[in-house]
């Protein structure tokens, strides 16, 4: 009696078992002809390749720093570009991301809108809003600043509205009890308690932006890209290299300054 | 001062908390709401101040009707009524003195309460967090405090108001029973001395008839006694709530 219930257990959990198995082999799958679509096993096009890569990286070193002081500026404009990105995107996320919070949101109809609205926002890759705004507001960082802060406003927004999302209820409801507004419920019960993971998020979102300025100036939007771009359309893989080790260590040091402002603000 | 006029709560999932009940609570005095766990002691008590919103009839203040005729009179209401809360209800990562600074937010503006309180309502905290003996631990952060330490800054949160009622919903249950008798004695002292009356819901038969001015027994929704401890039966020593809660039901009949 006891051992054959035991057997159905142990059926049970076989099936069980060849269901993960037969899942995991349908990804791999999937994997395997995505590669195979985009070319990957086409073993003639590496081998065919091989000089044009050799000749590549043989050109890319040594890196030539000889122009680094006209890079200067383009890195400093990147590294504006990133922190004014980030605080616009943290200016407009904030409130959108309240309205997008079901626990703050006024009503199903605006959590639902704004939610929509972010989604719109973060499927729009920044290099296209970078296109976009070059034409509107002409070539410079500007563009850039306003790409990088329309695309982050929904994926910031989105973080933040999860992280509200998930406070603890209990102190809501004492600010309620206490005869607290909507507002101050908000300012005095929600926000303290969300405010180490908006500060991680708007970090990260920073660190993030740095790398991301650095691609904007390819399309015109100001910033180190566009040094990049002119190496690359004249052909000066020398100077690429070294625009690229540049760009390099400066996501190093921004990286670390995330880390140390991570830590101390925690 | 307060009373409940023909209240009956049925929540959205369809469960009856609260059968139409009708009850008056008197001025100064501290009345215990007594009952086994879903008796609907938290229903009844989360309806005096509004949080939970009754599917019919009112509750309302001797001379000022309804608290639920206006958000503002709500409001108004719950400014002069505190509330303990059983797990406390305490942002962990800010300090004590923060916490009980939730209480003054009501007696500003938004827009004011946007920037930080004046002096005088940091003290006003403080005088509160000394009552209950927490002073020297204002700057603590509220998650590094012990459980009894966390639900005085509750109750300092609740005096922080200057209320005239403080409503208590199982304000000990989460503690150990001589950390309960401390921090409910703590209660009763501070509502004694500033002439608060107390609404305060245990289902501990001891504690009530120890600490209560008026009991209130409850059981299935509806109020089964009401009447001084000492005409709540003879139980006196039966601390066990079960063995307990068929002498509420017996006392209904």
């Amino acid at each position: 009696m006891a051992s054959k219930s035991f057997d159905g257990i142990l059926a049970d959990e076989r099936r069980s078992a060849l269901r993960g198995a037969g899942l995991v082999g349908s990804i791999i799958c999937v994997c395997l002809f995505a590669l195979w679509l985009t070319g990957f096993f086409d073993a003639r096009r590496f081998i065919e390749s091989g000089p044009a890569i050799q000749q590549l990286s043989s050109e890319m070193v040594p890196p030539d720093f000889g122009r680094w002081r006209t890079w200067l500026k383009p890195l400093l404009d990147t590294l504006a570009m990133s922190i004014a990105g980030t605080a616009l995107a943290v200016v407009f996320s904030l409130p959108l991301a309240l309205l997008a919070a079901p626990n703050t949101s006024p009503h199903r109809t605006v959590y639902f809108a704004v939610r929509t609205l972010l989604a719109f926002l973060r499927s729009v890759p920044e290099i296209i809003l970078g296109v976009l705004f070059v034409a509107a507001v002409g070539f410079g960082a500007l563009p850039g600043v306003l790409a990088l802060a329309l695309h982050s406003v929904g994926m910031v927004g989105k973080f933040y509205s999860e992280a509200i999302e998930h406070v603890d209820p209990k102190p809501l409801e004492a600010a309620r009890a206490a005869g607290a507004t909507q507002m101050q419920v908000i300012v005095h019960a929600v926000l303290p308690q969300v405010l180490p993971q908006l500060t991680d998020v708007t970090i990260y979102r920073w660190e993030y932006h740095f790398r991301a300025s650095a691609v904007l100036g390819i399309v015109g939007a100001g910033g180190i890209g566009f040094e990049l771009m002119a190496a690359l359309r004249l052909l000066n893989y020398d100077q690429v290299s070294a625009i690229l080790l540049s760009i390099l260590a400066c996501v190093v040091v921004v990286d670390s300054i995330g880390a140390y402002l991570r830590r101390t603000l925690k | 001062m307060l009373s409940v006029q023909n209240v009956e709560v049925i929540y959205p999932n369809g469960f009856t908390g609260l059968q139409q009940t009708s009850v008056r609570f008197d001025r100064g005095q501290f009345i215990v709401l007594l009952g086994t766990s879903g008796a609907g002691k938290s229903t009844l008590l989360r309806t005096l101040n509004g949080l939970v919103k009754p599917t019919r009839g009112d509750v309302a203040i001797d001379g000022q009707g309804s608290i639920f005729s206006s958000g503002s009179a709500l409001r108004r209401h719950r400014q002069r009524t505190g509330m303990v809360f059983q797990q406390h209800h305490l942002i962990g990562r800010l300090t004590a003195l923060e916490n009980v600074l939730i209480g003054r937010l009501a007696a500003y503006s938004t827009i004011r309460t946007m920037a930080p309180l004046p002096r005088k309502d940091r003290i006003l905290a403080l005088e509160a967090l000394d009552r209950v003996g927490l002073a020297d631990r204002a700057l603590h952060r509220a998650d590094q405090l012990s459980g009894g330490q966390q639900q005085r800054v509750g109750i300092a949160r609740a005096k922080a108001q200057e209320p005239e009622l403080i409503l208590a919903d199982e304000p000990v249950a989460s503690l150990d029973p001589e950390t309960a008798v401390h921090v409910l004695g703590d209660l009763h002292r501070i509502c004694r001395e500033d002439g608060i009356t107390a609404i305060v819901s245990l289902h501990q038969v001891d504690l009530a008839r120890r600490f209560a001015d008026r009991i209130i027994g409850l059981a299935q929704g509806r109020v089964v006694f009401e009447g001084a401890p000492a005409e709540f039966g003879t139980f006196a020593l039966d601390t066990n709530y079960k063995a307990s809660s068929p002498v509420l039901f017996e006392a209904a009949e």
